[in-house]
């Protein structure tokens, strides 16, 4: 077992939140065709409550901080909660689209020892990159940053969102990620507006295109060991956690809002109303989730991908129960073996078509 | 020997997990676990306290060791880990650079 991982199992042992993923705004200089952010300001923390949260989770033993959004630098109080979450000594990660990234900035974020920046470029193509972005020049821009950030030494992961609008360029962005010598990460998870509006859904990539993804050593590994038919899970697989979320991770948003993970958007509490040590220990919600074994999923413990399955709890409460498949992994499952999951068998299909839920502020429904 | 002071650099992350202390090196993710001596070292290594004070006043105290091996152990943990460039090792007294100033990456 690796230290990472023993660090794990033991913050789960001890009850820590040890990675908290904290959403500093949803504002965003961009207006990508996928997102599923609303970007007006419904009220944002303010920077001394940001900090005061900062303290809180520094307190209740995070380690780990994602500060994203939203797009980090459009507050203009961005460095200084990076300086405050580093005088903490948080591990801090960032999330960015690295557009307001230049010299000045990238020296700022390593003599703060910033752990890792995660840029998002959807194509190689400046034509295709900014038409999802509806950005004009934001792919040179972020290049740029990306540049910057190389030239300070920075660990840089490009993170390439696949739809159907760039479902032919993963292998570009790929080569472009190279070129620059930064680490490659594809996700083609596309999930429902804030609002419940789903219409982006249809942004995703078709079962062919995954099955072909899966299918290439480069992003899997050994292809034929990713896609091999899954071993009987066993006992030990029926007492697994189905996830980190919300046992030793969780999510807040701009307005204080936590859930579970930022893909998990089950309403837990809100740290302008509550401590957050109290919302960690006492939220019901999250002892429910906390409660869930994978035996204790109806369909999925009866599924032979049980074992390998990448099924995210937050992807099936949106699409109304927390202990159901996600079909969006169903499909993934059935992509990558040939086997159909137990949930396609019985249901004869592989999309979902009841209401999603997704991140709602609490402020606004309460 | 002369004395020596201790100082935990800023350019880590760190934070207590059930009773040792996790440090990351900011400037290459290495990894440290701390045991509870080193974890007592680690905390009290303020740049201002002499290291056999600590040894003397922290780790005697709560560890029930003799002095003199205390002090072995405690210098052999503190040149490990500013070989790492995690602890900040000096004969004078050392001052705490806050994370983001030039001296701290």
């Amino acid at each position: 077992m690796s230290l990472t991982q023993n660090m794990n199992r033991r913050a789960l042992a001890l009850g820590v939140p040890w990675a908290c993923h904290l959403d500093i705004t949803y504002r965003c200089n961009e207006r990508c065709v996928h997102c599923y952010l609303e970007h007006d300001d419904l009220g944002e923390m303010t920077t001394a409550e940001i900090k005061d949260v900062l303290d809180q989770l520094a307190q209740a033993g995070t380690l780990f901080l994602t500060l994203s959004g939203g797009e980090i630098f459009m507050r203009r109080d961005f460095f200084e909660i990076l300086e405050y979450a580093r005088r903490l000594l948080f591990n801090v990660r960032l999330k960015t689209n690295g557009v307001m990234i230049r010299q000045p900035e990238a020296e700022r974020l390593l003599r703060l020892g910033v752990e890792q920046i995660q840029i998002s470029v959807y194509s190689h193509r400046a034509e295709v990159h900014d038409a999802i972005t509806k950005l004009p020049g934001s792919l040179r821009r972020t290049i740029n940053a990306i540049q910057f950030l190389k030239s300070q030494g920075l660990n840089i992961i490009l993170a390439n969102v696949l739809m159907t609008a760039n479902r032919h360029d993963h292998a570009g962005v790929r080569a472009l990620a190279r070129e620059l010598g930064v680490t490659y990460s594809l996700d083609p998870t596309i999930t429902p507006k804030i609002d419940g509006d789903r219409s982006i859904l249809n942004l995703r990539v078709s079962g062919s295109e995954l099955n072909q993804l899966f299918r290439e050593d480069d992003l899997v590994g050994d292809a034929e060991q990713y896609c091999a038919p899954p071993p009987p899970p066993g006992e030990d697989e029926m007492q697994a956690l189905p996830c980190h979320a919300g046992h030793t991770t969780i999510y807040i948003s701009p307005y204080g809002d936590v859930f579970p993970c930022v893909q998990f958007p089950l309403p837990s509490g809100n740290v302008r109303r509550q401590k957050f040590i109290d919302i960690w220990q006492n939220s019901s919600a999250l002892k429910d989730v906390r409660s869930i074994r994978v035996k204790d999923l109806p369909v999925c413990s009866t599924c032979s991908h049980a074992g390998t399955c990448s099924r995210c709890p937050g992807l099936a409460y949106m699409e109304g129960n927390m202990r159901g498949p996600s079909t969006t992994d169903c499909e993934k499952s059935y992509q990558r073996t040939g086997i159909p999951s137990a949930n396609m068998l019985r249901m004869g299909r592989t999309d979902s078509s009841g209401a999603f839920v997704q991140i709602q502020p609490l402020a606004i429904l309460n | 020997m002369s004395e020596r002071y201790v100082l935990r650099s800023s350019a880590i992350a760190s934070r207590l997990l059930g009773g040792e202390m996790m440090v990351m090196s900011a400037t290459d993710s290495t990894f440290f676990t701390l045991n509870e001596v080193a974890t007592t070292i680690w905390q009290a290594a303020d740049g201002h306290t002499p290291l056999s004070e600590i040894v003397t006043k922290s780790v005697c105290r709560a560890f029930e060791v003799e002095p003199e091996t205390a002090l072995q152990d405690a210098q052999s943990f503190i040149d490990k880990l500013s070989g790492h460039g995690i602890l900040l090792v000096s004969d004078q007294p050392l001052e705490l650079q806050p994370a983001g100033s030039p001296e701290a990456a």
